[in-house]
């Protein structure tokens, strides 16, 4: 266990150095590199620009500037917003609080729901239900998420009017029943692509453990199909799934930055899509490296998570 | 694999359409409608704006906001009065040619990067591998989009950089299928004859793993056309007044209540040609899985 654990810190940190040398070789791409947001200033000369170049240490070699900046990274300098002066870090935590309120409910439902129609489609194979499911799944799959988005504003809340078009909260009613209403579509929406791929895995899941020959000995002795099913099988079948969800947080963070877009919900994608707008690169760049470290510390968790509940590991 | 694709029906000059891979294709309902699905597309945008009375870019300001089927505009107009209908067509012609080359292209940059991180190993191949994994780590949305706004967005640069956010799959796959091959005898008495690594690699290995290869690629043209789609409805993809599907959205969502057709078309273009592809891509894996037979 202990091995184990150690191998995969240590493969996070080789993954973390390499995440940091792709963002820094895109914050070097930018046309005029980080210079770019001077250029624009009026009255700004060539010897002034070569001036600031020398003041950030932009004349240096690029190895010893890229050392420089990961240094910075890790003491939480991540530098300044263009926009508004305030550190990039302070303004990417104002608004994850959103981002996860949002991953987190849509991630709730579609595991729910998926791992319910992976289940059912699995013990029921070939069945109307499983062909209608595997269907739906590839063309959930094939949906912009935008545009789902944009349809279920449009009956929801334009035509039946039951639900808000977007936004966290109505100004002046920040009741929690306020906040729920305003989640529900945004997380149903970012849900769909999830639930897609959740009951994929999760049917393939069962399918697997539900052959082996541990399902028919739980059989063999008379134990309800019932409790097979719920003990035997499930539990072992949601096994891989922690490790799915691990590797669905791009999916989830870049699914959720579109859908933030399309319901102004204030999260990160839509500080990243902001940002953008406003050529507020150390804002963006700083998005770009927080989200792949949030992805590389899920994955981790996923990890750590399998190897405490399954024995092979946790005691291999 | 290598049945699948040099079978003995083939190499004795039977039809090509005779073919198991053709029949396995054949027999997946799904993907014969994606096949044909996508094909209609196809001809509807090759064939479609010569047909219609309207250009595309033409702006009839009386016209605006007519909903489908009012007079010739069977899918109506947008806010300036130009035909939905003229710039679907077109605008599809721009996204399925978007699609198609970025899979070319990352189909090729992940083929070559798998092949040699497989082939070599060792260090090599780890090294390329842990490149492939911390690619991965970022949200492809956030990886195209911090490159769109850095590039000049014309579709040819649009097409390169949704090309380079999504090799990696494609490598993985590679790497993975070379590695098991690498220690075959066909493979071993290539290199007892003093072939060169190049050679054995892309003329003795690579053809043995085209199967996945094939059935990774077109899922990739649909995953291109969900990007395209993605970064344009944002803003930073194909620029009008050139029409994509993904632009075309881009300000539907403010006419939702007037107008929502704005949305409703694109979008329903988009999802049948991204299904399409899948569909198509799930016969492939059945028809090019020599092992599917035996389950």
């Amino acid at each position: 266990m202990f091995a184990y654990l150690l191998n995969r810190l240590w493969q996070s940190l080789v993954l973390l150095v390499l995440v940091s040398i792709i963002g820094f070789a895109i914050l070097n791409l930018a046309p005029g590199g980080p210079l770019s947001q001077f250029a624009l200033t009026p009255g700004m000369t060539r010897e002034a620009l070569d001036r600031i170049a020398h003041q950030m240490g932009l004349d240096r070699p690029l190895p010893i500037q890229y050392l420089d900046w990961v240094w910075r990274l890790v003491q939480g300098d991540w530098g300044k917003s263009y926009r508004d002066q305030r550190p990039v870090l302070d303004i990417i935590c104002g608004h994850l609080f959103a981002t996860l309120l949002l991953m987190v409910s849509s991630t709730l439902v579609s595991i729910l729901i998926g791992t319910w129609i992976g289940i059912k489609g699995a013990t029921k194979r070939y069945s109307l239900f499983d062909y209608t499911a595997t269907v739906g799944a590839m063309v959930a799959l094939s949906i912009p998420t935008f545009w789902f988005g944009l349809v279920a504003i449009y009956v929801f809340a334009l035509k039946l009017k039951w639900l808000p078009a977007g936004n966290m909260y109505t100004i002046g009613d920040q009741s929690l029943y306020d906040y729920a209403i305003h989640l529900v579509m945004p997380s149903l929406v970012l849900a769909l692509v999830n639930i897609a791929v959740w009951s994929r895995y999760m049917r393939t899941a069962t399918l697997d453990v539900i052959n082996q020959d541990f399902v028919r000995t739980a059989r063999a002795k008379g134990l309800t199909p019932r409790r097979v099913l719920v003990k035997h099988v499930v539990g072992n079948a949601l096994l891989p799934m922690i490790t799915l969800a691990g590797l669905q947080l791009p999916t989830i963070l870049g699914g959720a930055l579109v859908t933030e877009t399309v319901f102004t919900w204030p999260g990160m994608g839509r500080l990243f899509l902001d940002s953008l707008g406003y050529h507020d690169y150390p804002v963006v760049m700083g998005l770009l490296m927080f989200s792949a470290i949030l992805v590389l510390l899920g994955s981790l968790i996923a990890d750590l998570l399998v190897a405490l509940v399954d024995p092979r590991i946790r005691l291999g | 694999m290598s049945a699948t694709m040099l079978s003995p029906s083939a190499v004795a000059g039977a039809h090509w359409w005779r073919s198991r891979t053709i029949r396995r294709f054949m027999r997946h309902r799904l993907a014969v409608l994606g096949f044909v699905m996508i094909s209609v597309m196809i001809f509807a945008c090759v064939v479609g704006p010569h047909l219609l009375p309207y250009d595309e870019l033409f702006i009839d300001l009386r016209a605006r906001f007519a909903p489908p089927l009012t007079g010739a505009h069977i899918f109506g107009t947008d806010p300036l009065g130009r035909d939905i209908a003229a710039r679907l067509f077109n605008a599809g012609r721009i996204s399925l040619l978007v699609g198609f080359f970025a899979m070319v292209l990352s189909t090729l940059i992940g083929t070559v990067i798998g092949v040699v991180a497989g082939y070599y190993g060792g260090r090599l191949g780890a090294v390329l591998m842990r490149f492939v994994d911390a690619f991965l780590s970022f949200p492809s949305i956030f990886l195209l989009l911090a490159l769109a706004a850095f590039v000049k967005p014309s579709p040819f640069m649009i097409t390169v950089i949704i090309a380079v956010t999504s090799w990696m799959e494609i490598a993985r796959l590679v790497e993975a299928e070379v590695r098991s091959l690498r220690e075959r005898d066909f493979v071993l008495a290539a290199r007892m004859l003093g072939l060169p690594n190049a050679w054995i690699m892309f003329r003795e290995i690579l053809p043995n793993a085209v199967g996945p290869i094939i059935v990774a690629a077109t899922l990739t043209v649909a995953r291109a056309i969900l990007l395209e789609a993605y970064i344009s409805f944002l803003g930073y993809g194909i620029q009008p007044p050139l029409p994509s599907w993904g632009n075309m959205l881009n300000g539907a969502q403010q006419y939702l209540d007037k107008a929502p057709w704005l949305a409703i078309v694109p979008g329903v273009a988009i999802t049948l040609a991204v299904t399409s592809f899948n569909f198509i891509g799930d016969g492939l894996r059945d028809a090019l899985d020599a092992r599917s037979d035996l389950s």
